[in-house]
């Protein structure tokens, strides 16, 4: 069987090479080379070399959207976490009915992003409509808005991550430290937490990367109003891309530029939090 | 890891069935396309209103000559982005539109010089073409117009109230911002007792929503600073000259814009959630008595269900903005769609698609079509007077047109991108919520021409 296997891999590999290929590889170099390019479709690009990255950086909405989306996923990262773990805590505790609430938790990450956007829009202004105010009336309500949507989007699947870490916890472990005298305080951190630093490190890079990513969202709750003044770096790139002629290749420099930092931010949190795991 | 061996091998097998699935797809895909060969031509659709419309035209074509008409239609407020991609692929639309000398400007590339086409020299004023030295690029094919959408049936209700504070008694008084200021907001203060919820529908400010305001309203002062500038043949012209503007007429523009959002079913911070549709469904529920749109909004006032408001109450006002001479303005009519003939199709789909509009716009089949069906006001020698679409909208502005009026010519077309509307309309949200002073909008109007201009 091994044998026949390796003879035979390349064959079998073959077609989810050619779909990686087509679907990943060729857009993302083609995606590269058009960062460089003027172009109003994808099929006639001319070279400029670097005046695209200029533009990019020169543009004001850009580093706007930057900040923006840094203090949104500072923001979001922590709040997600903490309440997922938490809540995966406490779903792990014998209590009735820990599998309904499961599930109930998890549902709201089977709804798709602008659904989700559209709804909260709805439920927001019809609070703040109480107040003679909208979510577009000052930045800061779209702001918390997002925070709240993506919490209320992402505990769910983080907590199923995080019970399942805690669920891996060796019993006897916990039972000795019982029997030693820790108190649950003690047991939770030098227990419980680096055991669960796998699940951590997983949970940390999907909430991060989707915080840096988040654009279905974005658009449907506020489409970046009031003056763009809640446009995360997705949208910022979108709107560059599509609303003004012959700025595609700043929209593509834009995220070239885009992707190398998510990169570079996820590899690094991966390699600090990795070195943290301990073998269980 | 035997079992694990038999999963992976399953999934390979798997994968490859489907990969092959999908090759079998494209090969047949391919073969119809290319075999149609110039018998296929390629419409993208701007108007997603009247889709359905083109679909039966198509079909009715395909009968008639064979020809195969693929009419896809962008979702609204897609077009741009539709075409971008469409564009992109091997069998890309043959007809497309443009919005006129600024989107021309995007496409230049892929236009074709239709000058020595029959569809050129239908043009009742071939002046409205898209032209471009010796060249003609894009063919208008609707003439529309917008202005004050009322309801004459509240009108009347509020020239017949006992109270009433003004002396104006009929629609044909009003023909200054001051009358008009004076009536709003009298009505506005017996709102109840003409059992409206505010005089304008809401000015919806929502992202996406501010067409009506950044585009269509900011026309109106933009038209008269461009009519100063002396030497040009139109006002777009010298828009597209403008590297700066002043914004001269600003506080004729504050003038209407204050009277709408202060004279309105909803309370001006409320404005960032409305939408067009929210707009033009309180006015056809009979909430409010006037609402700024143009006639393509009639389908969207005849849908609404529980409709109040009868057809023959529906007239057109001009934007009144207190312009020194405005008793003589019109309505502001113009075009924005031009259809465009892909350079880069073969030349035998170029034929097909020159052909299937001049079969549009000068057959007897096709003319019903566009009348009865599409609703254009077609700018074409080809249509008759009996030819005209018969909604109330259109026929209030055929009859505007023939007034002794001056219409307001459509000089958006010389906007300098979307991003200076945007930028437009996002001040004016703020401005309505309070955050931001009129100067402030003044301020970013002036700025974001200069900038955009710039680029």
């Amino acid at each position: 069987m091994q044998k026949m296997i390796k003879k035979y891999f390349a064959l079998f590999a073959l077609p989810t090479l050619i779909a990686f290929t087509v679907a990943f590889v060729v857009p993302f170099v083609l995606g590269i080379y058009l960062s460089f390019t003027e172009f109003t479709t994808v099929t006639d690009a001319r070279w400029v070399g670097l005046d695209n990255y200029v533009k990019a950086f020169k543009d004001p909405d850009f580093l706007k959207a930057l900040w923006f989306t840094a203090k949104f996923t500072v923001v979001s990262v922590v709040s997600i976490n903490v309440l997922a773990f938490l809540l995966a805590l406490l779903l792990t505790k014998k209590v009735l009915g820990t599998n309904v609430f499961r599930t109930i938790f998890f549902m709201p990450n089977l709804i798709g992003g602008i659904v989700l956007g559209y709804i909260w829009q709805l439920i927001i202004n019809g609070i703040l409509y109480q107040f003679d105010v909208t979510l577009t009336s000052d930045p800061k309500y779209g702001f918390w808005g997002l925070v709240v949507l993506m919490n209320w989007q992402l505990i769910g699947y983080m907590m199923i991550i995080y019970i399942a870490g805690i669920q891996n916890v060796p019993k006897e472990q916990l039972e000795a430290a019982k029997i030693d005298g820790a108190t649950s305080g003690t047991i939770l951190r030098k227990i419980i937490l680096p055991l669960v630093m796998p699940s951590i490190t997983i949970c940390l890079f999907l909430t991060i990367s989707n915080s840096f990513k988040l654009f279905d969202q974005n658009l449907a709750l506020t489409a970046g109003a009031p003056s763009k003044q809640t446009t995360m770096l997705a949208l910022d790139i979108f709107n560059t891309f599509y609303s003004k002629a012959g700025f595609e290749g700043v929209g593509q420099a834009k995220a070239v530029m885009f992707f190398i930092m998510v990169a570079l931010i996820v590899v690094i949190q991966l390699g600090i939090t990795r070195r943290r795991e301990i073998e269980n | 890891m035997k079992k694990f061996n038999r999963v992976l091998s399953l999934l390979l097998v798997a994968s490859l069935v489907f990969i092959a699935a999908c090759g079998n797809n494209n090969d047949k895909n391919g073969g119809s396309t290319s075999s149609g060969g110039a018998e296929s031509i390629y419409f993208l659709n701007f108007k997603p209103e009247i889709a359905t419309v083109y679909e039966q035209i198509a079909k009715d074509y395909e009968a008639e000559t064979g020809v195969k008409v693929k009419v896809v239609t962008a979702a609204a407020g897609t077009y741009e982005t539709r075409l971008k991609s469409e564009m992109a692929k091997s069998e890309a639309p043959t007809i497309f539109q443009i919005n006129g000398p600024i989107g021309y400007n995007a496409w230049k590339d892929y236009t074709l010089d239709l000058k020595d086409t029959k569809l050129y020299s239908y043009l009742s004023d071939p002046s409205l073409a898209v032209t471009d030295g010796d060249g003609v690029y894009g063919i208008p094919y609707v003439v529309e117009g917008y202005g004050i959408i009322y309801n004459n049936a509240i009108m009347e209700n509020y020239f017949a109230l006992p109270n009433k504070a003004t002396g104006v008694s009929s629609m044909e008084e009003v023909n200054n911002f001051d009358t008009l200021k004076a009536v709003v907001e009298d009505m506005q203060a017996n709102a109840d007792a003409l059992g409206i919820k505010g005089v304008f529908a809401s000015t919806s400010l929502s992202a996406g929503e501010q067409w009506r305001w950044q585009t269509h309203l900011a026309n109106i002062p933009l038209f008269y600073e461009f009519n100063d500038i002396g030497g040009y043949d139109s006002t777009v012209l010298a828009g597209l000259e403008a590297d700066e503007i002043k914004f001269t007429y600003g506080n004729n523009f504050k003038n209407i814009f204050d009277l709408y959002i202060n004279n309105s079913t909803v309370k001006p911070t409320l404005l960032g959630s409305k939408s067009v549709a929210d707009s033009m469904a309180e006015f056809a529920l009979g909430q409010a008595a006037m609402v700024q749109n143009g006639n393509w909004a009639w389908n969207q006032i005849a849908e609404v269900g529980g409709n109040v408001v009868n057809q023959e109450d529906i007239k057109f006002l001009p934007i009144y903005t207190g312009v020194a001479g405005e008793e003589t303005q019109g309505l502001a009519i113009g075009t924005e769609n031009y259809l465009a003939i892909n350079s880069k199709a073969s030349e035998a789909k170029q034929q097909a698609s020159v052909a299937f509009l001049e079969w549009l716009f000068s057959s007897d089949k096709g003319k019903a079509y566009v009348t009865n069906d599409l609703g254009f006001i077609a700018p074409f020698n080809t249509f008759t007077d009996e030819e005209k679409p018969a909604d109330p909208l259109a026929a209030e502005v055929m009859e505007w047109m023939n007034k002794d009026t001056t219409a307001v010519v459509w000089t958006f077309a010389a906007f300098p991108s979307e991003d200076f509307k945007n930028d437009f309309g996002d001040a004016l949200l703020e401005y309505a919520q309070g955050s931001k002073t009129w100067e402030e909008v003044s301020a970013v109007v002036v700025e974001s021409w200069k900038n955009e201009k710039a680029k």
